[in-house]
């Protein structure tokens, strides 16, 4: 693959985007790679997929339990099935299947979910997934995966097509502000500290990323140093690695579209406490609420989670603790 | 594979036998009724129709077999060790800490067995799945799922009956246990599944009814072609607690610890049936 060219082929695009055309590639690589969704097909970007292969594509209607469970089966057959559908489908109305079909059985499926958090903003909260990583997060032998843009979910999908056990991999629906621009090889479990600081380190998952990227750059306008750190991989996370990061730093706050109960900023905590980690710690997040409806840079706002709401959040944190 | 009727109920008689002494030695409670109810089906799948190879269960071209009520396993166990899958004397330690046989299936400790199963409504989806891998193929390996009466009663059983419609999936075959029994009671007072031949007809599927109890009926069901192409479902009228004359179609005998008297009165019909056939 031509480096330069691919890495081209991804940027501008959503996670959503890149997925499809990724999934198209890694389907002409292996012809044992099927597609699944549940009415979603362009929703979920399956639409190039499906005219390359029509009969490795297959739509199973309105029916994600039917779909999660056939994707099991699919297995059976030796095939390598992606399960696309909007994450609050994925997490909640197949969650059954996932779990026993699926996990249990540790099969090799590819659970593959667009519009996660709040990004498809004006369905409201029935269209929402802000409790997905936490449900995922809870299933024995899941990977729970978070991309922050569109080349690392290429990244990210061509690293897990061929090992096996189930995977979670949760996408936006919007386009994510870019944070890498050259295709890599994806590790999982790797955090990646994106820069380095002196005040505070910031801790973001999927689309949280970049903002936190631009909320370091206020901040640093205002003479506060913030590290910032992409955790992509929730689950396996190398505990370590992580550890060794905030070990560094006197103060971390995790930025997540996610209830911050049992995502991102709940992963963390437990390393802090399990390695007694000295730090002054915080969650943002969805406060345990349900969302409204609205335009997304709307809800970025008013939840405090676009770059200019998680400076004020890191300033309030560390006035408070001052 | 065996074609001789006779011979297959001498197989049924012996897996009704397993499931008989095996909930009689249990420490704890067995599902009773809904494992009587499978003996002959067993017998017939394993042993007459299914292309199996016990010393290679992974073979890419075996036929595979997903149990959806997996609280069927005590006549899936037994049937699986009579063909080689794994030591009859396993039996005896069904329901045991870590045992290799339990009340539902787990893949991970039963060498063999395709998925493991026990909340009802699963097996159907995931047997349309693996139907619709082996049609990319053409291959000629088939799928056999076999679901309880029970199981019509959750949604997402329709949601893979809508799909293997729509697919065309004359490579599934599905065995209904329609013993009209569930823990609270009769199917038809508590959530009518009838007419359920015309409904599965309506929903597009090439439909056989049969006595559940009947090798030979059983046997045509299995090898009746379905030129339709359409999927097959079988129908199979059974008797919950068959050949427990004490717990023959009532709902207690769904969950029991069984008493020894009714196991031997059971077992003693066996033999007498046995020795008029045989």
């Amino acid at each position: 693959m031509d480096t330069i060219n691919s890495t081209n082929m991804f940027i501008g695009l959503s996670s959503r985007e890149a997925f499809g055309k990724i999934i198209t590639q890694l389907g002409e690589q292996n012809n044992k790679v099927v597609a699944l969704t549940a009415d979603l097909t362009n929703s979920v970007k399956l639409n190039e997929f499906k005219a390359r292969f029509p009969t490795r594509f297959f739509n199973f209607g309105v029916a994600e339990q039917n779909m999660m469970g056939a994707a099991a089966g699919f297995t059976l057959a030796g095939k390598i099935p992606f399960a696309c559908t909007y994450a609050a489908f994925s997490s909640m109305r197949a969650c059954e299947q996932v779990r026993t079909d699926i996990a249990y059985n540790d099969l090799p499926v590819k659970i593959v979910s667009t519009h996660g958090g709040f990004s498809f903003g004006i369905a409201g909260a029935t269209h929402h997934a802000l409790e997905d990583v936490g449900i995922f997060r809870g299933i024995p032998g899941m990977t729970v995966l978070v991309p922050a843009d569109a080349i690392e979910t290429a990244a990210i999908m061509r690293a897990i097509v061929n090992i096996p056990g189930p995977f979670y991999v949760r996408l936006s629906r919007v386009k994510e502000k870019t944070v890498y621009f050259q295709n890599f090889e994806y590790k999982i479990g790797s955090p990646d500290l994106l820069q380095e600081g002196n005040d505070i380190v910031l801790i973001a998952m999927g689309a949280q990323v970049g903002e936190t990227l631009e909320a370091a750059r206020l901040l640093l306008e205002d003479g506060i140093s913030a590290g910032v750190m992409n955790v992509s991989t929730i689950k396996p996370m190398n505990e370590k690695a992580v550890v060794s990061i905030l070990n560094k730093y006197t103060m971390a706050m995790t930025v997540e579209e996610h209830n911050i109960i049992n995502g991102l900023g709940s992963a963390i905590s437990e390393l802090i406490a399990a390695y007694h980690v000295d730090i002054k710690f915080m969650r943002h997040g969805l406060r345990d609420i349900f969302t409204t409806s609205g335009l997304y840079p709307d809800l970025l706002k008013y939840y405090h989670l676009d770059a200019q709401g998680i400076k004020e959040t890191a300033i309030k944190f560390l006035e408070k603790s001052l | 594979m065996i074609e001789n009727v006779e011979e297959i109920e001498k197989i049924a008689r012996l897996i009704r036998r397993d499931i008989l002494e095996t909930a009689r030695d249990c420490k704890v409670g067995v599902h009773v009724g809904g494992n009587l109810t499978l003996a002959e089906i067993m017998a017939v799948l394993f042993f007459g129709i299914a292309r199996l190879d016990p010393q290679n269960p992974k073979w890419d071209d075996r036929d595979r077999i997903i149990l959806s009520k997996g609280h069927g396993n005590l006549a899936l166990s037994s049937a699986m060790a009579r063909l080689g899958y794994f030591p009859l004397s396993e039996l005896k330690n069904f329901d045991t800490f870590n045992s290799m046989l339990s009340m539902h299936i787990d893949k991970h400790r039963m060498p063999g067995v395709e998925i493991s199963s026990g909340s009802l409504g699963h097996g159907l989806s995931v047997a349309v799945g693996t139907a619709l891998g082996g049609k990319i193929d053409l291959t000629d390996w088939k799928v056999f799922c076999i679901i309880s009466d029970g199981e019509l009663m959750e949604g997402s059983t329709w949601e893979a009956i809508l799909n293997a419609a729509q697919n065309h999936l004359d490579n599934l075959t599905v065995v209904v246990d329609r013993n009209r029994f569930t823990i609270d009671g009769s199917t038809e007072e508590n959530m009518a599944l009838e007419p359920l031949v015309k409904k599965m007809e309506a929903f597009n599927w090439k439909v056989i009814e049969v006595d559940g109890h009947n090798i030979d009926q059983l046997m045509k069901a299995f090898l009746a072609n379905s030129f339709s192409k359409k999927p097959k479902m079988i129908i199979a009228n059974t008797i919950k607690g068959r050949g427990v004359p004490a717990l023959e179609d009532t709902p207690g005998s769904h969950f029991l610890k069984i008493k020894p008297e009714d196991v031997k009165e059971a077992l003693d019909n066996l033999n007498k049936e046995a020795e008029l056939m045989e």
